[in-house]
């Protein structure tokens, strides 16, 4: 009796699995890459989808490196189309899509992402940092009276009188994270630039002073989350948060941006370039595989219409930096003629 | 001491005596402490548990709910809402319907008036219209979701007081919000979109039905597997296999292999089911695939363990009457041992179904705005669902992200329960 129940199921099971299984060509395309702009990526697929009633593209966030790595492994079905990065392509990561036969493809600037410092709205200090303070603060090892020695610095007063008398307490990405780079490389390493004893040091020791954060405490790796961040700023408003633009622009009633340099991070801050700490976002399309993969051509399309990128288009809602209207016009024309990228030779 | 003393017998214990009194007193005390130490164990893991479902509960309650503005719209007879291309134009028709609701609304106003409702308004619209095509030309009264902002404010978590530049609402749109609402176009119903919708970018609009079918796909495949293979792995080292080095080895590793943390499995399916045999990212069935992999280990000890609880005086008693050893199997231990071993499967599943570090690394948590047709199309799974929603940035995903997990806890305690029916009902004691 129970067998039979049994086999019953098996039987279901088995007949619902064979007749589903049936599709296997790619109508949808494949795109991977970099979590910050995975976002503006789902908006524009989802519009994609709506729009043209095709079967929306497969959009998964692998993070920069973890999607160069995929999209670089070959052309075809069972290759990504798209991938998008916090930052440019690297020469490596170039010479390996070569490697693989991946020989033209089509580098992509969508806008830019605003990097920011953000704290409680309880906090009333009302702090504004300049680079170098920030690289004091967060740096494994610093320039105290001409010698570079281990960090010793646990309050904010103690980097400068005029700033408040708290303990440095910062939650940001952790190294896995391209946000993590651009921090370093848009904050740390200009900061460090201010200290004539690490400017002194010769080419891989600066670098590594300049590069590495601080893991006595003060600097806090939040882990990729960032709405836990959000929440530990809003029970604690003493401390200090490192995440992408989008989530200060989402949270704004509850935190605020900590001005860099003198400029707070806005919209119009970071468009105009005012505002020091961001960074260029870019997909890159492998273009063998245009007109192969179904909808492919107009994907592309709708990510680079006014619409979506340009200025109040559906992209900056959701917290993108729209570029100028010249580069949105080159950034056109490039994805119209599948121009290869040129940034390592051609 | 003298001689005499040696071969008295022991007086009468006087449990009277302040002595014993006090010693018994004492062993009542350790007796008591134990038992509240118990106590004290148990509460702490259920108020654990407490905090746990009501911290999600007090989070995840607003996602059950989403704000509906009725709006009626009015669509323009020549308009051909099966033309993809005509979605422009039901973007123009959403703006137009709402601003014929206002007085005073200004050309620059139309944008922030149309944000009160969903991004995707114009597609709701022309796909209700596209599957009534007789309602073109006609005033359609329709209940649309409320843009992201709207909806927080609606529930609370946007107040009215904050200023203006610091919330996502403008006062404008209060405004507008707050006309609305006294024409009793404002609804807060349940969230069916919660279950039935695909994922979507615009939290208003994301539900679990992608990761609930991804979930039941894979668990469908890892079932398939390890299900089969689990039992005659099972029946041949309980039934079959000489007792030697070999079955020793091959007994040890299983019991090894059921604690190998589950991110190695998920390594194992991207080097062999991916990049070696080329299986599609993202899809069920390889994530079945790597989950019945996991599971594989636990469905043998639980088989196992069911078997040698069936008497053996059954099977004796069948090779008595000239049963053969296969007969006596499938006639008799394994529909004796089946309760134990289908309440053990269901509580691999259930362990399979919470998994969520091997779909990643198989990208299982694409972002896929359709549930899959077969077990080949890309999906999410529930895990890797609220592993998504908890990554992203807009306000409506916090609450859908608790609510996302209530689910899965939901679907874990269903599971677990008919494993705990199953038992209760077709065990048999002996």
């Amino acid at each position: 009796m129970t067998s039979k129940f049994l086999t019953g199921i098996a039987a279901v099971a088995f007949a619902t699995a064979t007749m589903t299984g049936a599709a296997v060509a790619r109508d949808q395309i494949r795109i991977v890459g970099s979590s910050t702009v995975f976002p503006f990526t789902q908006a524009v697929a989802e519009e994609f989808a709506n729009l043209t009633g095709k079967s929306a593209p497969v959009v998964e966030s692998t993070g920069t490196g973890g999607g160069m790595k995929i999209f670089c492994e070959g052309i075809g079905e069972d290759h990504a189309d798209i991938t998008g990065a916090s930052r440019a392509m690297k020469e490596s990561e170039y010479q390996l899509c070569l490697e693989n036969g991946v020989d033209s493809i089509t580098e992509v600037l969508i806008g830019f992402d605003g990097l920011s410092i953000a704290t409680a709205r309880a906090n009333e200090s009302g702090v504004d940092l300049t680079k170098a303070q920030i690289f004091q603060a967060l740096a494994a090892e610093v320039e105290v009276d001409g010698a570079v020695v281990d960090n010793p610095f646990q309050k904010w007063s103690d980097i400068d009188a005029s700033l408040p008398d708290v303990a440095i307490q910062v939650f940001g990405p952790p190294p896995t994270s391209g946000t993590r780079d651009a921090f370093v490389e848009l904050v740390m390493e200009e900061g460090c630039e201010a200290f004539a004893a690490i400017e002194a040091l010769d080419g891989d020791r600066k670098d590594e002073v300049c590069q590495r954060m601080r893991q006595d405490g003060p600097f806090i790796e939040a882990g990729e989350n960032d709405n836990l961040i959000v929440q530990r700023l809003n029970a604690d408003d003493t401390a200090y948060g490192i995440f992408g633009y989008s989530f200060l622009f989402e949270n704004l009633d509850t935190l605020k941006g900590v001005p860099v340099e003198g400029i707070g991070p806005s919209v119009e801050t970071i468009a105009s370039g005012d505002y020091k700490v961001s960074r260029p976002l870019f997909f890159y399309i492998k273009n063998a595989h245009r007109g192969v993969i179904d909808g492919l051509e107009e994907f592309v399309t709708e990510y680079v219409s006014e619409e979506a990128f340009g200025d109040g288009g559906y992209l900056t809602e959701r917290g993108l930096i729209p570029l100028s209207m010249e580069q949105r016009d080159a950034t056109r024309e490039s994805v119209g003629g599948s121009m290869h990228m040129t940034r390592y030779g051609s | 001491m003298t001689v005499a003393d040696d071969h008295q017998l022991p007086r009468p214990v006087d449990w009277s005596a302040p002595d014993a009194v006090r010693r018994r007193r004492s062993r009542h005390a350790a007796d008591r402490r134990l038992q509240w130490i118990g106590i004290g164990a148990i509460s702490i893991a259920i108020g654990l548990l407490a905090v746990l479902i009501t911290t999600l509960s007090f989070s995840g309650y607003r996602a059950f709910v989403q704000t509906m503005i009725t709006v009626d719209f009015t669509i323009p007879a020549d308009i051909d809402p099966t033309d993809p291309r005509s979605s422009r134009r039901f973007r123009t028709v959403v703006a137009d319907s709402l601003a014929a609701k206002f007085d005073e609304v200004e050309r620059s106003e139309l944008r922030s008036l149309s944000q009160l409702l969903t991004n995707n308004a114009p597609f709701l619209l022309r796909d209700h219209v596209a599957a009534n095509p007789s309602l073109v030309g006609t005033t359609v009264t329709l209940a649309i979701p409320a843009a992201d902002p709207v909806d927080q404010f609606n529930k609370g978590t946007i107040v009215r007081e904050t200023p203006e530049d610091r919330r996502r609402i403008s006062d404008r749109q209060i405004a507008w919000f707050d006309t609305l609402d006294a024409e009793g176009r404002i609804a807060a119903p349940f969230n069916w979109g919660l279950f039935f919708n695909a994922d979507s970018r615009f939290p208003e609009l994301a539900g679990l039905s992608g990761a609930i079918v991804g979930s039941f796909y894979a668990l469908l495949v890892c079932f398939l597997i390890s299900f089969p293979i689990g039992i005659a792995a099972a029946v041949y080292l309980e039934e079959f296999a000489p007792a030697n080095r070999w079955t020793d080895l091959i007994e040890v590793n299983i019991n090894n292999l059921a604690a190998v943390p589950s991110i190695v499995f998920g390594l194992l399916g991207l080097a062999v089911f991916l990049n070696f045999f080329g299986l599609p990212r993202s899809a069920p069935l390889v994530g079945g695939m790597v989950l019945a992999l996991m599971t594989l280990p636990t469905m043998i000890i639980v088989t196992r363990a069911a078997l040698k609880a069936v008497p053996p005086s059954i099977r004796e008693a069948a090779l008595g009457v000239g049963a053969s050893k296969h007969q006596v199997m499938t006639h008799h231990v394994l529909p004796l041992a089946m309760p134990g071993i289908l309440t053990g499967a269901i509580i691999g599943l259930a362990q399979a179904l919470g998994e969520t570090a091997p779909l990643l690394l198989i990208g299982m948590n694409a972002f896929i705005t359709s549930p899959p047709g077969g077990l080949l199309d890309a999906s999410t799974a529930l895990p890797t669902q609220i592993f998504i929603w908890a990554d992203s940035p807009e306000r409506g995903f916090v609450a859908r992200t608790s609510a996302g997990i209530l689910v899965l806890l939901g679907f874990l305690i269903v599971m677990n329960g008919v494993a705990i029916f199953l038992r209760q009902r077709l065990e048999r004691k002996w």
